[in-house]
Parts: structure tokens; sequence; C-alpha cells
């Protein structure tokens, strides 16, 4: 089977948004984590949030669009847009059925769907807006994107909360190997209305502290939870052969792939992480010692970094890798984050630069983490693995390579 | 090569609970469309519903498990648990992270999302909800993978799990999908199939909002009407089904009984509107055209369709012509079937509620009918077996599905042995 190349980038973050000025951000430890400016957060105990702020979706796509759509499909779109840009690949171009489209939904579209619950009971039924069925469901990224760009290859959905960015580029690479030239693959997400904060908020997971640069700190003897936040990416994935054939830009590959199921927290069984790790670096055909680095999830929850980190001992040795969350600067961003952090893992390649978790200062001993801190480190990067967990139990993990 | 074969079957469908009931209603053509009684339907256009009748503590729900799940949370794990139980499966002797998950939902848990909001809004008067009212399930009703986690806790399944949501084809693609894992060695086992409990006030607004939906509210029992000429749109309903998929050596080393064996996937999308389908049915046609292939059946081969028959005019006309461009004559010959005539569409879960109906079919040989269709649309001019359930030889059955998004889906059934060796 021939490898999976991703051929183009597109992204929308907190941090920037392309992924050049993402990549910037992350090698500066420039964050975009500040406080929520979208509605008044001053009553909810979560007043800081990973933003796009300045994203204007008008103007880029047709105004249609954006009437139809929330804030997360117009993101998404914005991504895609970008990344087939970056690949230089057009749909249209080839053969009709040749292009898949993936996306990863966590929550729809959270906000355009506040509104419009408000119309039906501050006024009515026939106050709804007629996209509300469209823009609201979890599959409306993955559909526009299709029409925008004429892709009439399988178009899939994937919910698996921030697992399932990692599971979506699983599903193109599958689509890639058995029917499709290229596919469209990643995810984002914008749930930063009053709704989907609050309704996040019943996790129990978010930080409460709200000083941007304090608030997010995975693997620090003070984490205090995570951050929501908002964006995505949106990647070209196509067989490396067909890459080379039509002299497209590599920028990386995926050789490996596992997906795993926490088992129920009342059942006292470990985790998955470990064996889904494991099982990934088998789907690439290599071994621990053959990975630079891990792109942890990062929870900043202290049972689940402890967990995390335990698993990642398990697997590479104590403090045998190194470590690094760049998702501290914008946040989790649900179904954006996995598709971001392939990103942020392809420009550390390419950079030969590990990214340093800029907000954790204080690792605490026990978890035996060589967590990259304070500055990037310096080092050529053959492999890496990406680790996602999503609220629930998912487990997923990708392996890249040059 | 690996390949799925299912062992075991849970259905929960309007007209009554269970297998048996759900068959007894499709072999009788009797529809199960009724006014809707879930909430006032007063103000809104359509006030038609397919319930599901259906007690959480008399289907096996514990208080706590009741209120921690969404309705269609908890169709799911009722599904879940009849499918194990049908499957014979000794989940004990299974290593867990064999077992897999892949369900689908089109619209989650919207009812508890709704529900929840009106309380924390006050009935929408204040935009900044009161996040002190928060029930502590409010994040599981906003991701839907909620739905995929219950049936893994449900299942012990600690292998790859996912919902898949492509709209009003999740339930194919859900079952598509989850053969694939058990395919690629991912999995030998994956709980496969489809919830949705959409009868809320939104849902209703929604399809309000652009007519998809019937208003033929003076007679709910005759308001799905497919392929019809006086046909005026979907009967919205609820329910959910979930298939044990399991790899084929693996289940007849166990001495499995096995039902039906999945043969062929393919799904495209038409990238062509978002709620819009062009008449000339190209990309489902593509999507049946996929399935065949893989299956390496001729278009003769198939004994039976169970169409998408979602009672709109846009529909009912792409999918007459998506038969005739993929089976070419055939499709004047072969029996087709709309069940939401009878248990209304329930958007997500009707793909695998349809599977289920074709494993029975396959089951007693008997073609279920397309109620209500007594005055055929003459643009519809194919063999939609009118009224009556009819005697059939039956080898292989295709099922199609069709959704907002562009979503064009077509899943192969086939009687054990019937296709390979």
């Amino acid at each position: 089977m021939s490898a999976l190349a991703i051929t183009g980038m597109g992204v929308v973050s907190p941090t920037g948004q392309s992924p050049d000025q993402h990549w910037s951000s992350v090698m500066e430890g420039r964050s975009g984590i500040r406080p929520i400016g979208r509605f008044d957060a001053a009553s909810y105990p979560v007043r800081v949030a990973g933003q796009v702020e300045d994203y204007v979706a008008r103007g880029s796509m047709p105004s249609r669009f954006i009437r139809e759509t929330d804030r997360f499909t117009q993101m998404g779109l914005s991504a895609a847009d970008a990344a087939l840009q970056d690949a230089a690949l057009d749909p249209a171009e080839l053969p009709e059925y040749a292009v898949a489209v993936v996306t990863a939904s966590s929550s729809g579209g959270t906000e355009f769907g506040q509104k419009e619950m408000e119309r039906l009971y501050q006024h009515g039924p026939s106050w709804v807006s007629p996209y509300q069925s469209i823009a609201w469901f979890y599959a409306a990224t993955s559909g526009q994107i299709s029409i925008r760009h004429g892709a009439k290859g399988p178009a899939g959905v994937l919910c698996a909360e921030q697992a399932g960015g990692l599971d979506a580029v699983a599903l193109a690479r599958r689509l890639v190997r058995d029917e499709v030239k290229a596919a469209v693959v990643g995810g984002t997400d914008a749930s930063l209305c009053p709704y989907g904060l609050t309704a996040q908020l019943t996790s129990r997971r978010l930080s409460t502290v709200n000083e941007p640069e304090r608030a997010y700190r995975p693997f620090d003897a003070s984490a205090s939870g995570y951050v929501p936040g908002e964006g995505g990416a949106m990647l070209i994935v196509e067989s490396v052969d067909e890459a080379r054939r039509r002299g497209a830009r590599i920028h990386g590959t995926v050789l490996g792939h596992a997906a795993g199921f926490d088992p129920a927290p009342w059942t006292g069984r470990p985790s998955a992480l470990r064996r889904t790790m494991e099982r990934a670096l088998d789907d690439a055909g290599i071994g621990p010692r053959d990975v630079d680095v891990v792109f942890a999830d990062g929870m900043a929850v202290p049972a689940d970094d402890a967990d995390e980190a335990a698993a990642i001992g398990q697997v590479f040795g104590g403090g045998g890798v190194a470590v690094t969350v760049p998702k501290a600067l914008t946040g989790r961003l649900h179904a954006g984050g996995g598709g971001l952090d392939l990103v942020t893992a392809l420009l550390a390649m390419r950079h030969g630069r590990v990214p340093h978790t800029a907000a954790t200062t204080d690792v605490p001993g026990s978890y035996d983490l060589d967590l990259v801190l304070d500055e990037p480190r310096r080092h050529p990067i053959r492999h890496a693995l990406v680790l996602a967990r999503g609220h629930g139990g998912f487990v997923s993990a990708v392996v890249l390579g040059a | 090569m690996r390949r799925a074969v299912i062992t075991g079957m849970g259905v929960l469908a309007p007209g009554g609970v269970g297998r048996d009931a759900f068959w007894k209603l499709l072999a009788a053509g009797q529809s199960a469309t009724r006014a809707l009684t879930v909430f006032d339907p007063a103000p809104f256009r359509s006030q038609l519903s397919a319930e599901v009748d259906f007690d959480p503590r008399a289907a096996g729900l514990t208080e706590r498990e009741t209120r921690r799940m969404d309705r269609a949370a908890q169709f799911a794990v009722v599904c879940t648990r009849e499918a194990l139980t049908d499957s014979g499966l000794d989940l004990s002797r299974v290593d867990p992270s064999r077992v897999g998950v892949s369900l689908g939902s089109a619209v989650g848990c919207t009812t508890s999302l709704e529900e929840e909001y009106r309380v924390l809004s006050d009935e929408g008067r204040q935009w900044l909800v009161d996040h002190t009212y928060g029930v502590p399930h409010l994040y599981g009703y906003m991701v839907p993978s909620t739905l995929a986690v219950e049936v893994a806790w449900q299942a012990g399944a600690e292998g790859p799990v996912h919902l898949v949501s492509t709209g009003c084809t999740s339930g194919l693609d859900a079952v598509g999908t989850g053969a694939r894992l058990i395919e690629e060695n991912a999995a030998d086992i994956v709980l496969a199939g489809a919830t949705e409990a959409p009868l809320s006030p939104i849902t209703y607004a929604c399809f309000d909002a652009i007519k998809a939906t019937s208003a033929n509210n003076d007679d709910p029992e005759h308001a799905s009407r497919p392929f019809d000429a006086r046909r005026d749109g979907i009967v919205l309903g609820e329910g959910a089904a979930v298939l044990v998929l399991e790899e084929e050596s693996r289940a007849r080393a166990r001495g499995a009984r096995i039902q039906a064996e999945l043969v062929g996937y393919g799904q495209r999308n038409n990238a062509f509107h978002m709620t819009g389908l062009r008449p000339d049915g190209r990309e489902m046609a593509e999507a049946i055209r996929v399935a065949l292939r893989e299956a390496r059946l001729d278009p003769t081969a198939v004994d039976h369709i169970n169409a998408h028959g979602s009672g709109t005019k846009q529909n009912d006309r792409h999918e007459t012509a998506a038969f005739k461009d993929s089976l070419g004559d055939h499709a004047r010959r072969v029996p087709i079937s709309s069940i939401k005539s009878m248990i209304g569409h329930s958007l997500g879960a009707i793909g695998s509620i349809e599977l289920a109906a074709c494993v029975l079919a396959l089951e007693h040989q008997v073609v279920p009918p397309t109620a209500n269709l007594r005055v055929p649309d003459p643009e519809c001019d194919l063999d939609y077996v009118p009224l009556e359930a009819r005697d059939h030889r039956m080898d292989v059955i295709l099922s199609v599905g069709s959704g907002f998004g562009g979503f064009q889906s077509a899943v192969l059934l086939a009687a054990p042995g019937t296709v390979r060796p």
C-alpha cells in the first residue's frame, strides 16, 4: 500500500489563519487565549478562550454560504479553500468521483442553533430560519465543502469529540487506498456562544483560572483544567505515488493510525492509551525508538495528565521521548484539534524544531516526562506521534513520517 | 479476505417494540404514523409523527441510566442489549480491544439539548443562559459522540469507537463503516447501527421552514405516501437498530447463526445542494454501482430494493431515475418498497432500521409493501409493491438512502452463503 501523503494544509486557529502564522505563534509561544469577546462572559466562571478574533468569512466565499452556515462550517470552508490552494488541487479538474471529503464534528452549529431556538421560543416556529436544519447538524461542513468544490466522492462525518480529527484522517486514508485520488480531511469547532460554553462547563474539566497565560497548563503541577477554543485545520491527502506523479509538495506522510476506547470509569480497567499508541506504531511498522516527538493530548486535569504521562512512559520509557502540547496556545478545539496538531507536527518535522509547551513551567517528577518547556528544541524529527482523547473515552493516535 | 456478517440484531421502531413486533407490522402493511403527541403540535405546520411507545423502565433501563441518557441513547442501549443477546456472544470470552462501535445519528441528543436550553434560557428570554442550572450531562448532550459512548459501555468495547453523522444516510454509513473496521482488521466484532429521537419542537420547526414534512394532518395514518401522486412530504419518526457485525470465520467457528452478509457498500455526494436533488439520480446510481462492484454482482442479482422513499416528490423521482440508471432494464422487474410509509422517517436511524427490515425480509422471503400507495405517480413507473406484502424468493437486497448534505448511500445484504462460498 502506498503511504498517504499530506500535500495541503489550511489553518483557522487562535494562533493564526495560515500554517505560517500558526507556526510563528507556536515558535514564539504567542497564545491565542484571551478574554471571551463574542459575548459578555462576566457571569460565567470561565471567561477566557482560544479565539480566532479577526476571522472574517465574508468576502472570501459566496455570500449564500455565509447565510446558510454556522461559524464552525465557515471556518471549515476557509481552511478547506486554503488547503486545496496549498496542494494546487482543484477537484473540478479530476475525474467525477475522485475526491472525498471527511470532516470531524464535535458539536455542530452551536451558535446558529442557540439563535434559532431563541427565535422559536420567543416568537414561534415561523421565525426559525430555513437554514437551521442544514447549519446546525453535524454534517454541515462536509456537505458544504463538497458543494463548494464539486467533490462527489464519498463524504464522511465522524464524531468522537477531540479524537475525531485523527479518526477522520484514518477514514480518509482508507478512502484513498480503496477508491479516490485525494481527500479533503480535517475538522473545526466554534462553540463559544453562551449555551455552548455552559454545556462545556458541565464537563467539569474546564479551567476557572481566568488569567489567559495561566489558565491552560497541561502536565503542570498546578494544572487546573483546559480552556475551550475555536477553529481547526483541513488537510489534503493523496497517495504518495499520485502526489509524486503530479509533482505536488509533500508536507509529510501518514504512516500509521489506531483507535481505542477507555473502559467505563466504574470498571477499574486501564485506559486504552498505551495499547492505542502501540498499535499505531505497529501499523506504521516502526518502534518507539523511531519516534522523536509525541504531541500529547494534555487535558490539564491532574488525573488525566497522570494517566497519559504513565502511558507514554510505558511505551517510550520514562523520559524516553520529547513530549509537547502546543494546544496550550489555542485551547482545546474539539473536532478541530486533531487536524491542527497534525499541521503543527508536520511543520515541526519540516523545521526540525519541537515546539515547547508554553504555559507549563513545573512538571511533577512523578510524571517522568520529557515535556519540552521554555523554548522550542532543535531536533531532527523522523517520526511524530500525535495523540488525542475525546470526551467519554475516545482515544486516537496517528504516526507521521517525512 | 476478512468479511463482516450479521449475527445479531436489536430494533426499536414505531408500531411495536422488538424484532417480532416490527416484522409483524411490516408484513401486515400497517401504518404506525399518527397525530403527534409528545408536545403540543398546534403551532406547527406538520402535526404528524411516527412515535415509539417506549417505557425505559419496562425496557430494562435503571432510573440512573434513564436520567443520564437522552432518549436516543436509551434507544441505542436497549437495541444493543437485544442485539447482543440475539447474537449469543459471550463477551467475557472476547478481547474487549477487538470490539468496536460504529453508531449513526443525524441530530444526536437534540431533544435533551432543547429541553435544557428552555430551562437555562428561561424559554428563550436570556441569550446569556444561566449556567448554574446546567445539568451534569449537558456536555454529553452537546457532543453526539456520547451516543456511541453509551453503546461502547454497554458492550464493554475498547476497540475503535465512533459516531457517524452523515445526516439521513448515517444509518447506512455507520454499518458500512463498521464493516470496514472488521475488513481491515481493526476489530473482530462491531456494534453497528443508528439511533434517533428527534421529535422535538426545534426539529418540527426546521422541517416546517422548508416544507419538507407532510401537512396531511387530517389523515395521520395515511400521511406517509411514498411514490403516490398525492404525497406531500416526510412524516418524522424515531427509533433505533443495532446490528452485531462479526468477522465471518470467527462467527462460523463459534457456530453463530449468520443472519445476513454485508457484501457491498458505496457512498457518493451530489455536490449539488444541501437539501435539493437533481432529478437524474446520477450520484445515487453511482453509489449503487460501487456497492455492486464491491460485491462482484450484476445488477440482475438484486432481488429487492429497500428504497429511501421519503415521500417527497423530488426524492421519489430522484431515486426512481437512480434505479433505472444503475440497474437498467432490471429496475422494471425488481420489487421496490419504502417502509417509511409505515414507520415514518427517523432521519439518521432509518438506514439501520431498514437494514434490520432487509435482514427480516431475507429470513421470511417476503417483501414488505409500500403502504398508502393508491394513486401511482406516473413519473414513478417501477414496481413499488403497493399495499400488500409479497412472497418473493430473495438472496440479495439493496438498501439505499439519501440525505441533506448531498449524501447518497447504498448497502447490499445477502442471505448467508448465497453470494460467496
